[in-house]
């Protein structure tokens, strides 16, 4: 992995082309209704497969995983590893470096890509160290995390990537404590900070998701990608509701869409948008309402110094986003 | 095959030893983390690696977590994958390694076997290998440096069997073995490739294009068992392999293995069980007690896991007294953790010596001299005149 | 090598395999077995296509977590009403409502 790698260029991703091509995921999974999840690994895996070289997916625990992988059931359409819930980075670099030494040996023509998917709870709490130590070893593949921040799959506790407020089953919205006290951990400028690309993405631009991929993926050496992953039963939405939400989080600049690599930070566009005309920017209040992990902060009584100190939280880090964005 | 006549001999410890063992075989992948007394195996491979004397990724893992996890993940792939670890590295490991066996894979793992915390202590112990032996691993105890060079090539070929299909663990004792320098007899390149094949063979699916398929499903309460059994199964046909690979070892090296070595077994009315080093200070107090017409006599047991109940019974049925020399330590237990083990056997082959008394003993690396033999020989009589067995922690000041 | 026979995973299921069969290490040796579970007995709300009002947009087709929806020539959606869940989120996403919800009784 070169220092001086540059970010593989924008391919535009023609969505009538991609809609043509199948995605790695396909049905009899056991996601709940309108999962994010789901949405985002076939969009992602519809992406790898547009690209010239086969892909292999690698998977931390999580609900991804378990409702698609309930034996025999497979919905996964191309080669997939689970091995246990902290080390999807280690697996895969496992599984990176056996392709390396079985092309060296000439027991393999060429190395696949390699998908690495894991929750929030599998990457922002217990999977960190070893995503770390993968990246910090320069092995070549692209983690996507599914944020839907919450360890979902075991009954909605609060991970490390639940957005202060939330009420999970550890955080509930009591009478003393109204959900959870903390800040979500900023990974992806974790990620940042290790000198790889790193993208966040949403369902509700696939596109934009589709075309981070497919950099992420050519990027020779380790990429991250964070996407805004929305979960019916946890944030307590509609099923059909998981598009409005995502665009919601981008509209409030909850979730800024944008890449990042060393000093190259680029708006993607819905983000830019706002950025350029910051009236449009919607108040964080109204992605609040919109999920019902949220309603103690509403009923019966408005908590505004909470709701306050979370649109401080989002303010904050959107300046800060935007002060470095080259693209605005 | 002809037994390979030129062994070049170099002096090494136990941790060189097995460096230079994978100096010829050139696995495909080595992850590994740091710990004493491990070190000097993957600092003496590294000087290999580096200077291109292997093809092997070297993967620098930032914890035995994932030193295992990424072991699971390369050798998924079907590639031929070695590890090792210590101590709190295999405590750490745990939770993989009953991961390695379910996935059924044929990873080799050399263990120094070293004391576990608290407190931390950093020498030779059995104790961190012997709790694993519920994790579905083919389990072996080595006593020197040339064992420990012989069971990585052997670890391979037994992990390997298409029947057998699990991964292989081998004990080498932290200092006394991993650290002191011995005579060490090693084979070229071409002898192992042809006893352990050049590369590995898989014997089923990989994860790899070009094979859709998936590996680590959620399991119900459906399946859960019979994949579980299908381990069992591979154990069981480990105890038809193991012997098989060890005499062809045997054939090619001049040196034969057996899972129990009995020594001065012939009509003895007493007898130690041994595990790793000791069992050399063992028969050096057993020949000694013989030739004073003691009727003592020793087995030393290489093989932990699968357990050689057969023939520990068979070797033990007419004994007044069995007195288990136990490197390792547990608490609450009716007995050592391999006296444990021992019993059961003996219960079920309904052939037991009328006294098994055991000694958890050389704990944390504390010596275990001649004169603690020939001590834990008296013990051993005192039992069996008083027709009791007991755990005795051998030397500890109370 | 390994047995490249394909995976009869219908008497897999049918029959319960056992320890004697059953592809070791928990291998599942196919792909997309899952397509042997319907998850259309799921649905409480079936998507039925507006032909007309379509326009081959092609977003329903990435919006489906359940990959139900596949494109005809036009970029028309086809339902595979074997797994489509009923979760509506084609319905809510089409910007021209060419996609009707119509609540299924069992």
């Amino acid at each position: 992995m070169s220092v001086t790698q540059e970010l593989p260029p924008k391919r535009k991703i023609n969505l009538k082309v991609a809609a043509k091509i199948p995605s790695g995921l396909t049905g009899g999974h056991r996601l709940c209704r309108g999962c994010g999840a789901g949405v985002i690994a076939r969009q992602a895996t519809i992406a790898a497969a547009m690209l010239d070289k086969p892909y292999v997916v690698v998977q931390a625990t999580g609900c991804l995983e378990v409702a698609t992988t309930i034996y025999p059931y497979t919905a996964w359409k191309v080669p997939w590893l689970h091995n246990a819930f902290e080390n999807a980075g280690a697996t895969a670099s496992g599984a990176e470096a056996a392709y390396t030494a079985m092309v060296k040996k000439g027991r393999m023509k060429e190395k696949p890509n390699i998908i690495v998917f894991g929750g929030d709870g599998g990457t922002y709490d217990i999977g960190l160290q070893s995503l770390s130590g993968a990246i910090e070893r320069g092995h070549d593949f692209l983690y996507i995390c599914y944020d839907n921040g919450a360890y979902m799959n075991t009954g909605i506790q609060r991970s490390g990537g639940t957005p202060k407020g939330a009420r999970t089953t550890t955080s509930p919205g009591g009478r003393v404590i109204p959900g959870k006290p903390q800040y979500k951990k900023d990974l992806a400028q974790i990620m940042w900070a290790h000198n790889i690309p790193v993208f966040t993405a949403s369902m509700a631009y696939p596109q934009d998701l589709m075309q981070k991929v497919q950099r992420g993926l050519e990027f020779e050496g380790p990429a991250f990608m964070l996407t805004d992953s929305p979960c019916t039963l946890g944030w307590k939405i509609p099923d059909n509701y998981g598009y409005e939400v995502s665009k919601l989080a981008v509209e409030t600049a909850v979730f800024p869409l944008y890449t990042a690599y060393k000093d190259e930070w680029e708006l993607s566009a819905a983000s830019r948008k706002i950025a350029l005309q910051p009236h449009l920017k919607k108040p964080v209040e109204e992605w609040l309402k919109a999920q019902g992990w949220f309603k103690h902060l509403f009923v019966p009584k408005k908590k505004e110094d909470v709701i306050q100190s979370i649109q401080e939280w989002v303010d904050e880090r959107w300046e800060r986003l935007l002060s470095r964005a080259n693209n605005v | 095959m002809a037994k390979v006549e030129n062994q070049e001999v170099k002096g090494l410890t136990g941790d060189q030893a097995v460096a230079y063992a994978l100096l010829n075989i050139d696995p495909d992948v080595v992850p590994a983390y740091p710990i004493t007394p491990q070190t000097i195996i993957m600092e003496k491979f590294s000087e290999f690696w580096a200077d291109g004397l292997v093809k092997t990724e070297l993967v620098h893992v930032e914890s035995e977590h994932s030193a295992m996890s990424a072991a699971v993940g390369a050798s998924a792939t079907g590639a031929r994958v070695f590890t090792a670890t210590a101590s709190q590295g295999v405590a750490l490991m745990y939770e993989i390694l009953f991961i390695a066996s379910g996935s059924r894979l044929p990873i080799v793992m050399a263990v120094a076997n070293r004391a576990l915390s608290a407190p931390i202590n950093i020498h030779g112990e059995l104790t961190d290998q012997l709790v694993t032996r519920d994790a579905g691993w083919v389990s072996f105890i080595g006593e020197d440096a040339q064992e420990a060079y012989d069971h990585t090539i052997i670890g391979f070929k037994i992990a390997e069997y298409p029947e057998v299909s699990l991964p292989f663990m081998y004990g080498l004792e932290g200092f006394i073995v991993t650290h002191a320098l011995e005579p060490v007899y090693m084979l070229d390149k071409k002898t192992i490739y042809d006893f352990i094949g050049e590369f590995r063979e898989p014997s089923n699916w990989v994860f790899a294009p070009g094979n859709p398929g998936a590996q680590g499903l959620l399991a119900l309460p459906d399946y859960y068992m019979e994949l579980k059994y299908q381990q069992e199964q591979g154990m069981k046909n480990a105890r038809k392999v193991i012997p098989k690979v060890l005499d062809e070892f045997g054939e090619i090296t001049g040196r034969y293995y057996h899972e129990v070595e009995p020594f001065h077994m012939e009509d003895a009315k007493y007898a130690f069980i041994t595990a790793g080093a000791s069992s050399g200070t063992a028969k050096a107090v057993v020949q000694r007690l013989r030739s004073k017409g003691e009727p003592v006599g020793m087995v030393k047991l290489r093989t932990i896991r699968p357990y050689p109940d057969e023939q520990l019974s068979e070797l033990l049925k007419d004994l007044d007294g069995v007195m288990v020399v136990d490197r390792s330590v547990t608490f609450g237990s009716p007995a050592s953790i391999q006296a444990t083990d021992l019993a059961s056997a003996l219960l079920k082959h309904r052939k037991f010596p009328r006294v098994l008394s055991s000694a958890i003993v050389g704990l944390g690396g504390r010596d275990i001299t001649e004169k603690d033999f020939e001590g834990l020989y008296e013990q051993l009589k005192k039992d069996v005149q008083e027709d009791v067995s007991r755990t005795h922690w051998w030397g500890v000041r109370i | 090598m390994s047995d490249k026979t394909p995976i009869d995973i219908k008497s897999w299921i049918r029959e319960q395999w056992g320890a004697s069969k059953l592809p070791p290490g928990g291998v599942v040796p196919a792909p997309a077995t899952s397509l042997e579970y319907k998850t259309g007995e799921w649905r409480e709300f079936k998507p039925i296509l507006d032909d007309e009002k379509c326009t081959g947009c092609t977003q329903c087709y990435f919006i489906c977590p359940d990959d139900a929806i596949k494109m005809d020539d036009r970029f028309h959606p086809i339902f595979d009403y074997d797994f489509c869940k009923g979760c509506t989120l084609c319905v809510e996403i089409c910007p021209v409502d060419a996609i009707k919800i119509v609540k299924e009784v069992k």
